[in-house]
């Protein structure tokens, strides 16, 4: 076939068209190849569909190319990139705090534990380390935003599955998180609640009675209520059991992390494996199942929600008193009273202003398990207040290279239900 | 007033000093010799370039271009190295003429071991072979390096753009020499992107499917001829064709 150009085109003689503000005419929409009555022959041929970018199922501005025989899927090509805004190359041009906002921007479901993550790499390159209150509320907050992922997960795929009721009560419960993420930082999605050293801000009075009360009353009602919707019903588990199946062997191999892999049987976790923020002390489980298909994923998640229940109630119970941000120059402003009256305060305050925030030559990579997986920031700096590179590596990303694997055989409506299951959000698959 | 000064203006080079207690938590962080880095040495010789040690504990190991899936293989197979997880391929340009590096950041799950291997590429050389056979993961990860640095994978099964539109002339976005706002103007790419190519929303097996879909409708249109009718083929939008290749009557 000829390549041929999108154009607006000139309509042909005796067919008037539509004028458009352009001054070109606009085409009729036609189906100009076949005549009334005739059907296509689709016998023993193989057809396209694009499903997407804005397919309400696609979670986002993702678009799959399905090849389909029939109704079976013989191959699906992600095409992804449509949300891309180079965050990476952003990063270059900017000083190491001036990162913050741009990581919540990539997984606007869970943008704590991405602020917390990019500042843990800077960090661990400067060799700073964070007051014990602030590890506990770092820790407090990642989980939280766990909770706040899962949630929005098993509403919208209750959705895409039939199921709309789930949507309604999980979504009460997000609204009680985001007036948290509103009480910590003011906002409600783009967070932006770390520092280099410490916190935006330390716990405003009452959050943590209102968060013991989330953890304690209302979060539990309702993943018992959600569960009794899905766990048994027959719709449910008829959409998702023995779907999207892969083994532990080719999700290893495949990059999966976080509950995809953990739905295999591989019980690898960043929080155990290669614990940050002292992890190791808490008390809690890894969740594993073992069939590796859709089902095996919602129960993973599910549990680990609990998990994140009892994590959180620990750390409220531990918080301990004391400073929220490092006691280091190099990162942290002098207090507005020392700045407003010592020169040499003013000063340090407007170096740290205007010049950023300093990170040795050297590179470094913090891991850290988000909901979707394993969240590697890899930061090269070379002295500089900017990042010479500013490299994420996302969940998303790697779990939807594999979304093929998982398809391909299956009928397009276990298509929508696998690309649900992987749980992806596409602001960081396309950075 | 001097501590104070020592404390804030006059630390914001050297930072907060050192007791023994910050220097033991160093210290326990620091590993000076890793298992699969001496592991490399002696097996490979002189395909392993140098060895840094950053943050602490992070082993970062050079090795040499040439020989990357010999040795990212045995890593991956060996029973004592078993690095079953590539968790990232990533490169970085430090500019100014400098060769790229490709980073490979390994995982072990069996182990709990991190290794980090990096071959540097000369800029008229960028190209290296790929470790999909060994990663599936490597995939995407891959495509997205070549996307962004315009390093070539050899053997790579499907090396595309993967961000960026396929047919993007402006180069590539993570190097050092490209600009924050692109190389050309607002008006060409705005123009670049009123003009996309239907090959340019879709592989060329795609596009392979979509034309034996359509020689197939065109022949049951009008038998006998296999071409579109020349007043046809000038009125279609390829946009049609985009929402499916036999789709516009099954829809």
């Amino acid at each position: 076939m000829s390549k041929r150009t999108v154009e607006y085109e000139v309509t042909r003689a005796g067919r008037p068209g539509l004028r458009g503000a352009a001054g070109v005419e606009a085409r009729p929409i036609t189906s100009p190849v076949l005549p009334a009555g005739v059907e296509p022959d689709l016998r023993n041929r193989h057809m396209l569909i694009n499903m997407g970018p804005q397919h309400p199922a696609t979670h986002g501005v993702l678009r799959l190319v399905l090849e389909l025989d029939g109704e079976t899927v013989v191959r699906c090509t992600p095409h992804i990139g449509y949300l891309h805004s180079s965050f990476e190359k952003l990063g270059e041009y900017r000083t190491w705090n001036q990162i913050i906002p741009l990581t919540d921007r990539m997984d606007y479901l869970a943008p704590l534990i991405y602020n917390v993550a990019f500042v843990a790499a800077v960090e661990k390159l400067m060799e700073i380390e964070i007051t014990e209150r602030c590890k506990v509320v770092r820790v407090m907050l990642m989980e939280l935003d766990r909770i706040f992922s899962h949630l929005l997960w098993i509403g919208t795929t209750a959705i895409d599955i039939g199921a709309f009721t789930v949507f309604l009560y999980t979504f009460q419960r997000r609204e009680e998180i985001y007036n948290l993420h509103e009480a910590l930082t003011g906002a409600r999605i783009t967070t932006s609640a770390t520092r280099v050293g410490g916190m935006m801000a330390d716990l405003p009075p009452g959050f943590t009675d209102e968060l013991r009360r989330f953890v304690d009353e209302a979060m539990p009602r309702t993943l018992d209520e959600t569960e009794t919707l899905l766990s048994n019903n027959n719709l449910w588990i008829g959409r998702n059991k023995g779907i999207g199946v892969i083994s532990a062997e080719d999700a290893v191999n495949a990059g999966l992390t976080g509950p995809l892999l953990r739905a295999t049987g591989v019980d690898y976790d960043v929080r155990k494996d290669r614990p940050y923020y002292d992890y190791e002390t808490y008390d809690w489980d890894v969740i594993v199942a073992d069939a590796g298909d859709n089902y095996a994923r919602y129960l993973c998640r599910m549990e680990e929600m609990r998990q994140s229940l009892r994590i959180v109630r620990q750390c409220l119970d531990r918080l301990p008193d004391g400073p929220i941000n490092v006691d280091d120059p190099r990162v942290i402003l002098p207090s507005k009273t020392d700045a407003m009256n010592d020169m040499e305060s003013m000063i340090h305050h407007f170096k740290v202003v205007m010049e950023g925030v300093k990170a040795p030559a050297g590179e470094s990579w913090f891991g850290v398990e988000s909901s979707k997986g394993e969240l590697g920031m890899y930061v090269v700096s070379d002295g500089g207040s900017k990042p010479v590179r500013w490299r994420v590596r996302g969940p998303s990303f790697v779990n939807m290279s594999a979304l093929p694997q998982m398809v391909e055989g299956h009928l397009v409506a276990d298509v929508i239900a696998t690309n649900a299951s992987l749980d992806i959000v596409l602001g960081e698959i396309d950075r | 007033m001097a501590d104070h000064f020592d404390k804030g203006l006059g630390g914001l080079e050297s930072g907060p000093e050192r007791t023994a207690e910050d220097a033991s938590y160093r210290g326990a962080a620091t590993e000076a010799t890793h298992p699969s880095v001496t592991a490399l040495r002696d097996r490979f010789g002189d395909a392993i370039l140098h060895h840094e040690l950053h943050a602490g504990d992070e082993h970062v190991v050079f090795i040499r271009p040439d020989r990357n899936v010999e040795i990212l293989r045995w890593l991956h197979d060996d029973e004592r190295q078993r690095y079953d997880l590539l968790a990232d391929v990533t490169a970085v340009d430090y500019g100014g003429g400098r060769p790229l590096q490709v980073v490979y950041q390994l995982w072990s799950i069996p182990h709990k071991r991190a290794l980090r291997l990096k071959a540097e590429l000369p800029l008229d050389g960028l190209e290296i072979e790929t470790v999909v056979p060994i990663w599936s993961t490597a995939d995407w990860l891959e495509r997205e390096v070549y996307d962004m640095f315009g390093i070539r994978f050899r053997g790579h099964p499907d090396l595309r753009r993967i961000m960026m539109p396929e047919n993007y002339a402006e180069g590539y976005p993570l190097r050092k020499d490209f600009p924050l706002r692109g190389r050309f103007s607002r008006a060409e790419q705005t123009r670049r992107a009123l003009s996309f190519d239907l090959a340019d929303y879709y592989t060329a097996r795609e596009m392979a499917v979509m034309e034996d879909a359509e020689v197939r409708q065109a022949r049951q249109a009008a038998p006998g001829s296999v071409d579109f009718p020349a007043d046809v083929e000038g009125s279609r939008d390829p946009r049609d064709a985009g929402g499916g290749g036999g789709g516009e009557e099954s829809g």
